[in-house]
């Protein structure tokens, strides 16, 4: 045991880790809105609400078919992003040519129909979901005690971030991708089914949002808010990084989990709110955010 | 092979609108295969907008354009691109978030036969060098043209619609995308050419269309240039 500026290791580095946490879920989810975004030019959100049917979904796999975590790993992302793409078909599509208010109210408004419809039969007290039992325990790094499974949250949200920002930013579907946000027209006039592939960013965008969910289920319980919670931060997080940028999300959602981590170390009181404090003066000092491009 | 006078594009009444804006009044040209047709017209004749209402992006459009002997008027974009339809557009459309390399190889295959990376090259031997840079804005004018040019070359498609290809640019890079589309003909590309430049036009067209106001007012043959230099001048203003 040792200290620094005057904190014990054990509480600097355990704020650290949980401040790694959540840092790892803002990435994730801000992930998430940044790729629909930069496709679809809508602020999805729904994104709290499709974390916590990811979190219901293992739930759900666990309780009715025994299927555990790591099947949940599997089959939430795909089949809440089954959802999302029904979504996108039956609603978002017609909102494109309209102003960016209409799909943040309809998204808002599906967010509460989902939530409400979740709070209606299972309550808002939340649901128990177990540490699966190859990540049980932890180990004792001398400085601090480390769980396994957030280790293992911090890691695997680490590979998953980079491994999206590579698809994107680094293969020959990323840049068609990247080409349709600038000019779909154009790209459509190469060849390529554009609106199909819109279709599938939202549903990849919408997976995403539900693996984070199961990867909380374990940290956090089941419950129909915990996305409502979340989400408030996360789109904080957006603005901070700035809409549209891959990378910026991924940076920005880690880095503000560990400074609001540390703010709970060394200056508790701001800890909820340090947030929106750099929030308003990034939105100050740059409006399209910390990595954001245009005006 | 297709018939040499069978015609492999063929546009008859066409008409388009943007919103409300009725802009194409019923054109009607063909294009045979192997074909330089040229589009001559003033600005705002509505040349761009026959060249997208072919490839399909205009947004209302009637009539008939029969493409390999197949009408493709109420098909999508990417279904007259994948029957081998491909577009060069005016304003060249690069991709700022794509770099060189990735923008040539954006479009993709829709056809066997298309050229060879290492052909392009030979057309174009400034993409080679440029092919590590960054940005495929950051390219000269003239280079962001031969990069929206070659791009196209790859996919097989049989007809090239190109959308004045020299505007705005240096006369040297004139003459190399004319030597360009000579050698193109050559390897047995179709081309529908749009110009404001006549005289780099006469360097490279086996037939011309003049539009006006949303309709075709006159077709003759390049070998048919020199009795209608006047009429030419009175319909271009030059
Ligand atoms: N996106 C658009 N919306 C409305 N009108 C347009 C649009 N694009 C072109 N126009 C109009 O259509 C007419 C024909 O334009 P265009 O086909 O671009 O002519 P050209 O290529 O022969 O110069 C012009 O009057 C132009 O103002
Ligand atoms: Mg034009």
């Amino acid at each position: 045991m040792f200290e620094i500026f005057g904190i014990p290791s054990q509480a600097l580095f355990g704020q650290l880790l949980i401040g790694l946490i959540n840092g790892s879920f803002y990435a994730l989810l801000s992930l998430g809105l940044a790729v629909i975004f930069g496709m679809l030019n809508i602020i999805n959100f729904t994104h709290g609400a499709q974390y916590m049917l990811g979190a219901f979904c293992a739930y759900f796999v666990l309780t009715y078919a025994g299927l555990n975590y790591w099947f949940a790993l599997v089959i939430a992302p795909i089949v809440v992003g089954a959802t999302g793409v029904v979504i996108e078909r039956v609603f978002l599509q017609w909102l494109y040519k309209l102003d960016h208010l209409y799909g943040l109210l309809l998204t808002f408004g599906l967010a509460l129909v989902i939530e409400g419809v979740f709070r209606n039969y299972f309550g808002s007290s939340g649901l128990p979901y177990r540490v699966p039992d190859a990540l049980q325990g932890g180990q004792n790094l001398g400085f601090m005690f480390l769980p396994n499974y957030r280790a293992w949250v911090v890691a695997f949200s680490l590979v998953v971030c980079l491994a999206t920002w590579y698809l994107i930013e680094r293969t020959r579907l990323g840049a068609y991708l990247r080409a349709a946000t600038e000019n779909p027209t154009l790209v459509r006039a190469f060849g390529i089914n554009v609106p199909r592939m819109i279709t599938l960013t939202y549903g990849f965008g919408v997976g995403l949002a539900a693996l984070a969910g199961v990867m909380a289920a374990p940290i956090y319980n089941v419950s129909p808010q915990m996305g409502a919670d979340l989400i408030i931060i996360v789109f904080a997080v957006v603005v901070i990084g700035g809409m549209g940028s891959i990378m910026g999300a991924i940076v920005t959602g880690f880095g503000l989990g560990v400074i609001e981590g540390l703010t709970k170390v060394f200056f508790p009181e701001a800890s909820n709110t340090v947030i929106f404090v750099i929030m308003a003066i990034v939105l100050l000092i740059r409006p399209a955010g910390l990595f954001g491009r245009g005006t | 092979m297709l018939d040499p006078r069978t015609p492999l594009l063929s546009v008859a009444d066409l008409e388009a609108w943007y919103g409300e804006s009725h802009i194409l009044h019923g054109v009607t040209f063909d294009v045979f295969p192997g074909e330089v047709v040229t589009l001559l017209g003033r600005n705002g004749a509505g040349k761009t907008t026959t060249l997208k209402s072919v490839m399909g992006i205009v947004g209302r459009r009637n009539g008939s354009i029969r493409f390999e002997g197949a009408e493709t008027i109420n098909l999508p974009s990417n279904a007259i691109a994948r029957a081998g339809v491909a577009f060069c557009p005016e304003e060249r459309g690069i991709f700022a978030s794509l770099n060189v390399e990735e923008n040539l190889l954006l479009p993709p295959q829709v056809k066997p036969g298309g050229l060879k990376l290492e052909q392009i090259f030979e057309l174009f031997p400034n993409l080679r060098e440029r092919l590590g840079s960054s940005q495929g804005t950051k390219l000269s004018g003239g280079e962001q043209q031969m990069l929206a040019i070659g791009r196209i070359l790859r996919t097989g498609a049989r007809l090239l619609l190109l959308d004045e290809p020299t505007e705005g640019l240096a006369p040297v890079i004139i003459q190399q995308i004319g030597k360009t589309i000579r050698a193109l003909k050559e390897k047995g590309f179709t081309i529908l050419l749009v110009e404001q430049n006549f005289r780099f036009a006469s360097t490279v067209a086996d037939r011309y269309y003049v539009m006006e106001h949303g309709r075709v007012v006159h077709r003759f043959a390049n070998s048919e240039l020199d009795a209608n230099l006047e009429k030419l001048h009175e319909y271009l203003g030059v």
